[in-house]
């Protein structure tokens, strides 16, 4: 069976500055993968290059075996792969319902999440509906921009970084949502420089290091052996 | 000064104001949204003017056929931006000042040459539709129905493109390309066909106001360069981008010029510089937009 995303050495470079060195990875339907590493290895660069915000030097990436590297962004969009963004993104200037109104515009694709299903997830977006993307605080904001991506029903949810820049308590029930979404179905490409957020929901993990993989295998074993948790990440 | 006077120096100011309004529109759209400041604006109102004098020629060479001239020349001129903006204007995105400057610097000049190759250097000119050739009785004035026409046309298209912005999923979907269009693309959404059509509907308003000026003003070579550099004032004056900016730019604009006449004759854009000026030192980003 193929694997729904499947990245085959894949080189990417702003620039002159080679960000990528060939980095493989599979995620299967339903599973949540996390690529987990410290800044600057290559995390987000790896979500761009998925997205088509960046068009990889080389290297394949197959979604449910087609090669969409070098797709436009909208075009990957469509096709069901979902970005949320590490900073978030919102526009500021648009309700938080008008945020999640042009996002279902935009991806053009029906399914369960609708604006009622992201409410229910994020009941306290209803109540900020009215309010402007820009006045909503960092926890608000992160619900939001996981909530619009929702609105275009992806097959899988890249989430980079949610949990940056938020208090614990904010964390603890990010947590929570993420580990619904997960429970309901949604595959999820998550990318963490926290150890804990990302062990406490992913099935596997890759660790990554200077723009390749280091370390790939299940989560429960980093999870356990504090020692291997201790040498692949050591901050 | 009688009553009637200054009633008739208003309404000359509003109808230049709507003119101006219809054109510096689009360029304020254009600039708000793509970031792109396009020359060629004023090109394309010159080529409204002469589309709708064919097209008068063609149909009916009595002016009977005014109306359909006006709809065929802001279209063809709004296909003409179609092909302008997916040709050359996407390798301009996102790329210095510089380059569109010359780029649609170019285009103003290869315009200018065209229409001069096509309907020659001489003045032009087209009758006032027949329905609105008389006149009526205001203040003890008499105001051409053709002006009052123009004069009700600015507010309606102001008001129904500002109603498009803020309430519909289009207006919507076009906000958000001015505020991230990279993460608009990455939402699914065809940034690409959002910025076609807002180029053609700025490029279909400045044919039509091309157009539409046409009874009142004969049609010359310059044209365009003329109305372009007016545009940029009222767009400083209202600030870029700003939808409303423009609109109450543009009456600034009118009836500051309107009533220069009367205070400085012979130097009426003189005023119009002096305010731009002014309005440059105190609020930079215009009355209306927000400093970038």
């Amino acid at each position: 069976m193929t694997a729904l995303l499947a990245i085959e050495n894949i080189h990417a470079a702003y620039g002159l500055s080679r960000v990528l060195f060939g980095i493989s990875l599979e995620v299967e339907t339903g599973e949540c993968v996390c690529l987990l590493g410290r800044n600057g290895v290559g995390k987000t660069t790896t979500m761009r290059s998925v997205m088509g915000l960046l068009r990889p030097t080389s290297g394949r990436v197959l979604w449910k075996g087609a090669d969409i590297a070098g797709w436009s962004p909208h075009r990957v969009a469509r096709a069901g792969i979902g970005f949320v963004p590490e900073d978030r993104r919102i526009f500021a200037e648009l309700s938080v319902w008008e945020n999640l109104d042009i996002a279902a515009r935009a991806a053009r694709r029906r399914g369960r999440w609708d604006i009622d299903a992201v409410y229910e997830l994020f009941p306290a977006l209803r109540e900020l509906r009215n309010r402007q993307g820009g006045f909503l605080s960092g926890g608000e904001q992160q619900m939001l921009t996981i909530a619009r991506t929702l609105m275009g029903n992806p097959e899988l949810l890249l989430l980079d970084e949610p949990s940056e820049g938020l208090a614990p308590l904010v964390v603890e029930t990010l947590l929570e949502k993420t580990r619904e979404l997960k429970a309901q179905g949604v595959t999820i490409l998550l990318a963490e420089q926290g150890v804990d957020f990302s062990l406490a929901l992913a099935d596997r993990v890759y660790v990554l290091e200077k723009g390749s993989i280091r370390h790939s295998g299940p989560a429960a074993e980093l999870r356990n052996d504090s020692a291997l948790r201790d040498r692949l990440l050591a901050l | 000064m009688a009553a009637s006077f200054l009633f008739s120096q208003v309404m000359g100011g509003l109808t230049t104001a709507m003119f101006l309004f219809l054109i510096a529109s689009g360029l304020s759209l254009v600039f708000g949204i793509m970031r792109v400041i396009n020359f060629a604006h004023g090109s394309f109102y010159m080529l409204g003017a002469y589309l709708a004098w064919q097209g008068v020629q063609w149909l009916h060479p009595t002016g009977a056929g005014f109306w359909l001239a006006t709809l065929f020349a802001a279209v063809t001129v709004g296909v003409l931006g179609a092909i302008i903006e997916r040709v050359f204007f996407r390798s301009l995105y996102g790329r210095e000042e510089l380059y569109q400057l010359l780029f649609t610097y170019a285009l103003v000049l290869i315009l200018g040459d065209a229409a001069k190759f096509l309907w020659g250097v001489e003045q032009l000119s087209v009758s006032t539709p027949p329905i609105l050739s008389g006149g009526i009785e205001i203040f003890g004035t008499t105001q051409p129905l053709y002006t009052l026409f123009i004069i009700a046309i600015g507010p309606a298209i102001a008001i129904a493109g500002s109603l498009v912005l803020s309430r519909t999923g289009i207006g919507r979907l076009v906000r958000a390309a001015q505020m991230d269009r990279e993460m608009l693309d990455a939402l699914g959404a065809n940034v690409g066909a959002i910025y076609t059509g807002m180029f053609v509907f700025a490029s279909f308003l400045a044919g039509l106001s091309g157009a539409l000026v046409t009874p009142i003003q004969s049609i010359v070579p310059g044209m365009d360069v003329l109305i372009i550099v007016q545009a940029f004032i009222v767009v400083v004056i209202g600030g870029m981008g700003s939808f409303w900016g423009t609109f109450w730019g543009s009456v600034i604009y009118g009836e500051v010029l309107s009533f220069g006449i009367l205070i400085f004759p012979g130097f009426s854009l003189f005023s119009v510089f002096a305010l731009m000026a002014v309005i440059l030192i105190v609020r930079p980003w215009g009355l209306f937009g927000r400093p970038l």
